[in-house]
C-alpha cells in the first residue's frame, strides 16, 4: 500500500464522509476549484457539486456563522479556514453561537460542525499565518479541540470530527502536511475523539506534545535513547478533553512529565497538563515538570523564524534535565 | 420631515385612513385578528416590565412599538419556515405559536426558554439572538440548508437599525446575493442603538439601500402598518420560495420603551420626539381603521383588553410555578456526551447545591 502525506489523508477522508453521508457540506474559500489553499479538498467540488463543495465569498466571520446555521438543520458542515490566524474574525460564532446551541436550547438544536484551519510555523509563511492558539478555543466551554499528527490519525479523527455531534476545531499542523508520510487503510473507520496515543514506549520520562513538535519529540526521543534515556512519548491528539488517564498511567511508570508544545508557554496546554497532574498525581512526580514551549512573544517574520521553533536539541536538553538533574 | 411619516410602503397611516386600496388578502376578520394579536402581545410587554420592576424577571428588552412588525412576520411565515430572531421579537415568536412562558422563562434566566420542541411544529426556528447581527450570517447558513434540502422552505431573520452597522449584517446580505438563497431579511428600524439614533448610525438615506450594493431587493415599509408590513413580507417569502432569491425589508419603527429595562432613555431622547413617535405607533391606528369600517368597538375593545389580562395572568402564574432546572443541568447539554472530568465538576456542583440548599438535592 503506497504512503501518503497527511494532507492526502485530510482528502481522503473527506472524500470517504462525503460519500457516506450526504448531510456533509465542505465550505469556505477557494475550497470548490482551486481545491484549497493547501489542496486539501481536491476533487470534491467535481465529485459532488457545487451545492455540497460551497465556495463562499471571502468573509471569515460569514464562514463561522453560515457553519453554525447549516448544522441546526441537520447539515453536517466542514468549514476550511485558511490559516488559523484568519479564524479570529469567526471567533464570535465559534464562542458565542456553536458552543453554545446545544446548551442554549437544551438540546433542541445542535451544532455538529467541524471547522478546519492550518496552524503552526516552520513553513517562511507571513505574518498572521504561524499561530498556535489551539489553548484559545481549548479554553471555550462546548467546543472540542483535536490535533492530528500523522496521516492515519487524521484520516481516522477528521472522520469522528465530522461524525461527532458537537461543534469540534480541527487543526492540522501545516508543516509537516506533506513531509510526514505513512499508509492509510481507507476503510472509514474513526478514531476516538477522547484518547491519546502512546507513539514509542519508556521508562524514563513521559513526553507528552501534539501536532508538528511530534516529529521533533521522536527524533529526540531516539537522540536521548542513544543517551541511556527512554522517553515515553504520547501524541495528545485530542487537546480538548484531554486524556489525563493515560498521561497519569505513563506517569506511573516514569516518574517525570515534559511537554512539548509549538504554542505560546504563558496559560498554555502545557500548563494545564501540568496543573492537572499536580492536582491529581503529584506523588508520582521523582523530579518537576518541565515545558519546552513556543516563547510568549508574536511569531518573528520568517528570517528569524527558526530561533523560535522547538528544535530536536531543545527538547534533549530539557530531557537531560529533568532525568539526570534530579536522580 | 418626520421619519414614520415620510412616503413608504403603506396601505393605513396614521390616522388609521386608507392611503391605498386595501390588498385582496386583508380583510376585516384577518385584520381583526392582527389587532387582537398586537393588543395582546402588548399586554405581555406591559407585563414582563412590571415583572421585572418587581424583581420576578431579569432585565427585559421591552418590543413596545414593534408589535405590526412582530404578528406580520410570525403570521406570514409557515410553520416549515424557519424563523431566526433577535432579542426583540416576542410578537413573532408567539404568533408563530411559541408560548409566552418561554418568553419569560429566557428572560427570568432559564434555558429551558429557548427549547421550544414540545409544540414539535417549528423546532428548528432558532433561539434569540443577544450579540448583534450574528443571527443575520446563521440565516445564511440556514436558508443555504434549505435550498440544499430542496425543500422550499425560507428562513427569515430579523435585527435592529444598529445591527445594519456591523460586518455580519453586510457580509450575510453580500453573501445572500451572491448564492442566491430563500432568506428574507427584517430590519426593525426603531430609531435608536441604545443610545444611538439612527442619524448617526449610517449615511445612507434608508437601510433598504444597502440591498442594492449585495444584489438583492430592498424595501422601506412602515413598520406601524401592519397590513403593509405583512404584504411585504408574504410577497418576498413567496419570491424567495420560487427560487428568486433573497428580500431585504427595512420597516421603519420607533421603539417606544427604554432599550432594555436596565436603560433609562430620559437620557438621551426628548420627550417631545417621543411623544409625537406615539401618534404614529401600530396599535391605535389599526384600531381607528376597524372602527371606521365598523368592525371593531371600544366596548369590543374593553372586552379584549380584559381578556388578554386573564391570558397573561395564566401565563404568569405557569411560569411562577415552573420546577427550577436542576443546578447542574448547565453541564447536561453542553456536550451529547461528558468527559469525565465534567462529570466529576457536575458532582460538585450537585454537592455544593445540596450545602447551599441544605438539605437533599432534589
Amino acid at each position: 500500500m503506497a504512503e501518503v502525506t497527511l494532507l492526502d489523508a485530510i482528502n481522503m477522508a473527506l472524500h470517504y464522509e462525503m460519500a457516506h453521508d450526504q448531510s456533509v457540506i465542505v465550505l469556505g474559500e477557494d475550497v470548490g476549484d482551486n481545491g484549497g489553499v493547501f489542496r486539501a479538498t481536491v476533487g470534491l467540488k467535481e465529485k459532488y457539486g457545487c451545492k455540497r463543495v460551497i465556495d463562499s465569498p471571502l468573509a471569515e466571520a460569514l464562514i463561522g456563522g453560515v457553519t453554525v446555521g447549516m448544522a441546526t438543520q441537520g447539515l453536517r458542515p466542514v468549514a476550511e479556514f485558511q490559516f488559523q490566524g484568519f479564524v479570529f474574525p469567526a471567533i464570535e460564532h465559534l464562542v458565542c453561537h456553536a458552543a453554545r446551541m446545544r446548551n442554549r436550547t437544551r438540546g433542541r438544536l445542535t451544532c455538529p460542525a467541524v471547522f478546519r484551519a492550518p496552524f503552526g510555523g516552520g513553513i517562511h509563511a507571513p505574518e498572521h499565518h504561524s499561530e498556535s492558539v489551539e489553548a484559545l478555543f481549548a479554553h471555550i466551554p462546548g467546543i472540542s479541540v483535536v490535533i492530528p499528527s500523522s496521516p492515519q490519525r487524521a484520516y481516522g479523527l477528521l472522520l469522528a470530527a465530522i461524525r461527532s455531534n458537537d461543534p469540534i476545531m480541527f487543526f492540522e499542523p501545516k508543516r509537516i502536511y506533506r513531509t510526514v508520510k505513512s499508509t492509510v487503510i481507507d476503510n472509514g473507520e474513526a478514531l476516538p475523539l477522547n484518547t491519546c496515543f502512546t507513539l514509542r514506549k519508556g521508562r524514563d520520562l513521559t513526553l507528552v506534545t501534539w501536532g508538528a513538535c511530534v516529529v521533533e519529540s521522536l527524533q529526540a526521543a531516539q537522540a536521548l535513547s542513544e543517551l541511556g534515556i527512554e522517553a515515553e512519548v504520547i501524541d495528545l491528539a485530542t487537546i480538548k478533553p484531554i486524556d489525563m488517564a493515560s498521561i497519569i498511567k505513563s506517569l506511573e511508570k516514569t516518574g517525570r512529565l515534559l511537554v512539548v508544545h509549538e504554542a505560546c508557554k504563558t496559560c498554555g496546554v502545557g500548563a494545564e497538563i501540568i496543573a492537572r497532574i499536580s492536582e491529581q498525581a503529584m506523588c508520582l512526580l521523582k523530579a518537576p515538570p518541565r515545558r519546552v514551549t513556543g516563547t510568549d512573544t508574536i511569531m518573528p517574520y520568517y528570517k528569524n523564524e527558526d530561533y523560535f521553533m522547538i528544535q530536536e536539541d531543545d527538547i534533549v536538553d530539557a530531557a537531560k534535565l529533568l532525568v539526570e538533574g534530579w536522580k | 420631515m418626520n421619519v414614520l411619516a415620510m412616503p413608504m410602503h403603506r396601505f393605513i397611516d396614521h390616522h388609521g385612513k386608507l392611503v391605498n386600496p386595501l390588498p385582496e388578502w386583508a380583510d376585516l376578520m384577518t385584520l381583526k385578528g392582527f389587532y387582537c394579536d398586537m393588543v395582546l402581545t402588548r399586554s405581555y410587554d406591559n407585563k414582563a416590565v412590571a415583572l421585572q420592576r418587581t424583581g420576578k424577571l431579569g432585565t427585559y428588552p421591552s418590543h413596545l412599538g414593534s408589535e405590526a412588525i412582530g404578528i406580520a412576520i410570525g403570521r406570514a411565515l409557515k410553520k416549515t419556515d424557519v424563523f431566526i430572531p433577535y432579542y426583540r421579537d416576542l410578537p413573532a415568536m408567539w404568533a408563530r405559536g411559541i408560548g409566552m412562558e418561554k418568553n419569560l422563562q429566557y428572560w427570568g434566566g432559564d434555558e429551558r426558554g429557548s427549547d421550544f420542541s414540545p409544540d414539535g411544529e417549528h423546532c428548528r426556528d432558532l433561539p434569540f439572538c443577544v450579540p448583534i447581527a450574528t443571527q443575520c450570517t446563521h440565516a445564511v447558513g440556514v436558508a443555504a440548508a434549505l435550498k440544499i434540502q430542496g425543500n422550499h422552505h425560507v428562513a427569515l431573520v430579523t435585527c435592529g437599525d444598529g445591527a445594519t452597522s456591523k460586518g455580519d449584517f453586510l457580509e450575510s446580505l453580500n453573501c445572500a446575493g451572491a448564492w442566491n438563497i430563500p432568506l428574507v431579511f427584517v430590519i426593525n428600524n426603531n430609531q435608536w442603538a441604545i443610545s444611538v439614533p439612527r442619524s448617526i448610525q449610517c449615511g445612507a438615506e434608508l437601510l433598504s439601500d444597502k440591498a442594492k450594493g449585495a444584489g438583492i431587493e430592498g424595501i422601506t415599509v412602515d413598520g406601524n402598518d401592519v397590513v403593509a408590513m405583512f404584504d411585504v413580507i408574504a410577497k418576498s417569502l413567496e419570491h424567495a420560495r420560487k427560487g428568486k432569491g433573497a428580500t431585504l425589508i427595512e420597516a421603519v419603527s420607533y421603539r417606544l420603551s427604554d432599550h432594555t429595562t436596565a436603560d433609562d432613555a430620559s437620557r438621551y431622547r426628548s420627550e417631545d420626539e417621543l411623544q409625537q413617535a406615539w401618534e404614529f405607533e401600530p396599535i391605535k391606528r389599526l384600531k381607528s381603521f376597524l372602527i371606521e369600517q365598523g368592525a371593531w368597538s371600544e366596548q369590543d375593545d374593553i372586552n379584549w383588553q380584559v381578556h388578554c389580562k386573564e391570558v397573561i395572568e395564566k401565563v404568569v402564574d405557569n411560569y411562577l410555578g415552573i420546577t427550577p432546572q436542576a443546578p447542574e443541568s448547565a453541564f447536561d447539554f453542553l456536550y451529547e456526551q461528558l468527559s469525565e472530568d465534567l462529570l466529576n465538576q457536575r458532582d460538585l456542583i450537585i454537592n455544593k447545591a445540596m450545602r447551599m440548599q441544605g438539605g437533599d438535592h432534589g
